[in-house]
């Protein structure tokens, strides 16, 4: 398959099919029929906890496969709107070559459409649309002897693939996992990591923040007590932490007081803030792509670009032209005519007639 | 189980939000009078124009709440159609020595092209299905199978064009700086040559669209930039290459493995239908285009007219400048429902599917105001648009019409000297304050 798709991507055949690509083409044919757009259809969706779900996919030939630890961008179609998420794959790279399945887990945010569609109604066949997987907090090629895992909540899932990926090569090393979850009932993989616990020489130790068991090794929240009761020593031992940003600040700054930030690799579980009641002239705008930020001043996007010093394309400035359009990554915001508002993630939308309503994050 | 988030929410209009908005188009705004615009006003009174504005609001509304799965498996059905035909067009015309196969593969390919520009290129890159959040239909990516540049097309076309309808001196599109289709034009002697020069874009419209882009006019003028300029055409250069390759290069290269078993003039044949189903294309979307706005009784607005103009005027102004096209269902997906013109102009963002729907409300409005709701046969709209050729290709009586006369020349000096006069007034004002 690899000469065929390097060949239906190559600048000859895109020159025959110009202004399209050859995958404008092949989806017509079948959807999972790409050279270039990864597609995946849903083979599995298993509960893990009330609120928590993997999705088990097979991708198209054009997935290039995943590092333990990265994420992807998952879109679904709900009503003719394809609603874009990112998680992070929670399965181990198969050691057989034919198969390609993978999983990513996700836990139901209350506000979160595309989460709790995926836990109450994405049914096994459907087709989603994903990137190639992406991220830095990887394992290294080569692991070293000793490692320790930090996961809060479902920032499990990164740190699950590396785990089960450290479990199926057999790794010797000294590893540890350290997870802080609500309470046993609140904590996905639980009889996995009994299993991992009981058949492998890793260390596994969860802490129930809120139920704790009578038994545990370890109670509250992160604190580096935590660290020397395990007998970690933070400045030799590469740390990879995943999980809410309370967590991850604390570890943070327990690893920057032992001058050990070198050895810390971490990865933020971003939901953004959304709150559609906010009041006008409220939160915070910011301008992702040219890294700017703002106190929004309740005037519509676009003036409150030019005033950050931004130069946004626009036109009509009436809604009209199209122009000005961008995407919003997050936050809601309110139409200046109709009063509408959308609280929608990854929205395209004009920005010269929409208003921010609290925090709002624009691709500009 | 039924997901119960709301995707969206009404809240209560802020009135500086609101106010701020129901103000024309940035530069339609008269900076030295507060006066407002006098469009529509033989028709009703400013009040009405304001509720005129808001039952349109209202229309709109309701359509974008309503948008949902079948207005994605529309387009992607004719998304479908499009490939399709565009396959077996290419398919078809790789078999010139069977002439029903070649000539039916020179029709298919001419279709496909027809509804890429119409009912998908030009309603995606308006952004009628950005809300589906799918690359293949995002308007800001779309590029189309047209010698224009997507990008500077858009600028022309949604900014200029639909924002500033037939507005003299600001639409480009009266006439295209080619024609004399109105009155108010000024005239000049090329103008004689009105039809013959009509046909002649016709035949080779993608052409002229993509020059149209490159607003050489503009540049002249010093409206433009040296840089934007350029730029337009490096743009312009580059679709060009990739057009021209693409159809009469490569696909004719392609077609050398058949001369070992048809002839040598294979690869021309495939050539030669290229060439005829761009000019099919052509000819289409031009009669398409010239009949939603140059029919006579189609109404053009003086700038002065349209300053300080509120969004019940600004959607007077579309609706009184556009023409409809009558016909049954496959001519209006062929059309890109730009047969709608009066609702595409209302409402050009969106899904053009919906404009039969919406043709209901705006004819009740236009009913309620009497107003004229333009609109007819595509053989009567055309044979207005040839009329209206003919009759100001022919040299007006008063020397003002002339734009090379004296007195339109004094005219314009006496013009220009006013505007500069006032941009002084306006300074020595702001000095003294």
């Amino acid at each position: 398959m690899g000469i065929i798709r390097t060949a239906l991507t190559s600048t000859a055949v895109r020159s025959l099919t110009s202004p399209n690509s050859i995958d404008d083409y092949l989806e017509q044919v079948h959807p999972m029929l790409a050279a270039d757009h990864v597609r995946a259809r849903v083979v599995e969706v298993r509960r893990e906890t009330g609120e928590a779900s993997t999705v088990v996919m097979r991708p198209n030939g054009a997935w290039r496969g995943f590092r333990p630890g990265q994420h992807v961008q998952f879109g679904v179609e709900v009503d003719g709107t394809r609603r874009i998420r990112v998680f992070s794959v929670s399965s181990a790279p198969s050691s057989r070559r034919r198969d390609r399945t993978f999983s990513v887990s996700v836990k139901a945010h209350p506000d979160g459409y595309v989460s709790q569609f995926l836990h109450r109604e994405l049914a096994p066949g459907t087709i989603v649309y994903l990137s190639q997987a992406e991220g830095e907090f990887v394992l290294p090629e080569a692991v070293p002897s000793t490692l320790l895992l930090v996961s809060g909540g479902s920032g499990v899932t990164p740190v699950m693939s590396m785990l089960r990926t450290l479990r199926d090569r057999g790794h010797a090393g000294d590893v540890t996992f350290l997870h802080y979850a609500r309470s046993r009932d609140d904590e996905m993989f639980t009889d996995e990591l009994d299993e991992i616990a009981a058949t492998t020489s890793m260390r596994v130790v969860r802490v129930y923040t809120r139920a704790p068991e009578s038994d545990a090794e370890l109670a509250g929240r992160f604190h580096v007590d935590h660290l020397e009761h395990l007998g970690i020593d933070p400045a030799t031992t590469l740390t990879y932490v995943c999980g809410p940003a309370g967590l991850i600040a604390s570890v943070r700054d327990t690893y920057d007081e032992l001058g050990a930030a070198d050895q810390l690799r971490q990865e933020y579980f971003k939901v953004p803030s959304v709150d559609v009641d906010a009041a006008d002239a409220t939160g915070t705008l910011a301008f992702d792509d040219s890294l700017v930020e703002a106190p929004n001043t309740g005037q519509t996007i676009l003036e409150q670009a030019e005033a950050a010093g931004l130069q946004p394309d626009f036109g009509c400035r009436m809604g009209v032209c199209n122009t000005c359009a961008l995407k919003k990554n997050s936050g809601a915001v309110r139409h200046v005519v109709t009063g509408e508002i959308s609280a929608d993630t990854d929205q395209t939308i004009k920005i010269c007639v929409q208003v921010p309503v609290g925090d709002v994050n624009v691709a500009l | 189980m039924a997901i119960t988030l709301r995707r969206s929410k009404k809240a209560a209009i802020k009135p500086r939000s609101a106010s701020s908005h129901n103000a024309a188009p940035l530069t339609l705004i008269n900076p030295f009078s507060d006066k407002p615009a006098t469009i529509g006003l033989d028709h009703m009174t400013y009040e009405q124009l304001d509720e005129f504005g808001r039952e349109l609001d209202a229309v709109r509304q309701r359509v974008l709440d309503d948008l949902g799965q079948k207005d994605a498996d529309y387009i992607r059905r004719v998304i479908r159609a499009q490939r399709a035909s565009e396959v077996l067009g290419r398919i078809g015309i790789f078999m010139p020595f069977f002439p029903p196969a070649f000539i039916a593969g020179i029709v298919f390919l001419g279709l496909a092209k027809i509804l890429d520009n119409m009912e998908i290129g030009h309603n995606v890159m308006h952004g009628q299905y950005d809300w589906m959040n799918d690359p293949m239909v995002n308007g800001a990516r779309y590029e189309w199978d047209n010698m224009a540049p997507a990008q500077d097309w858009k600028h022309g076309h949604n900014y200029i064009h639909h924002t500033y309808t037939n507005i003299h001196g600001m639409d480009r599109d009266i006439g295209y700086n080619l024609l004399r289709i109105d009155a108010d034009q000024p005239w000049y002697g090329t103008h004689r040559f009105n039809l013959p020069l009509a046909f002649v874009l016709m035949i080779v419209f993608e052409w002229g669209v993509m020059y149209h882009g490159i607003e050489l006019d503009q540049y002249l003028q010093g409206k433009i930039s040296k840089a934007d300029f350029q730029a337009r055409k490096k743009r312009a250069m580059q679709k060009i290459r990739r057009q021209v390759f693409k159809d009469y290069v490569a696909w004719p290269v392609v077609g050398l493995a058949l001369v070992p078993f048809v002839g040598w003039w294979a690869p021309l044949a495939i050539l030669g239908a290229n060439v005829v189903s761009n000019i099919m294309r052509n000819i289409w979307t031009f009669l398409i285009i010239f009949c939603g706005h140059f029919p006579a009784e189609v109404q053009t607005f003086a700038e002065e007219d349209a300053q300080n103009e509120s969004r019940g005027q600004w959607y007077l102004r579309q609706l009184l400048g556009s023409a409809n096209i009558s016909g049954h269902a496959p001519f209006h997906v062929l059309t890109g429902n730009l047969s709608y013109q009066i609702e595409h102009h209302l409402f050009p963002d969106i899904p053009a599917r919906r404009y039969p729907e919406v043709a209901e409300d705006v004819k009740r409005l236009v009913e309620q105001y009497g107003l004229t709701y333009n609109t007819g046969r595509l053989s009567k709209q055309l044979a207005s648009v040839a009329r209206q050729l003919a009759v100001y290709g022919r040299k007006p009586s008063d020397p003002l019409k002339v734009g090379n006369s004296p007195e339109s020349k004094a005219l314009r000096r006496a013009k220009r000297e006013e505007a500069a006069r006032r941009v002084e007034a306006l300074r020595g004002t702001q000095l003294t304050s």
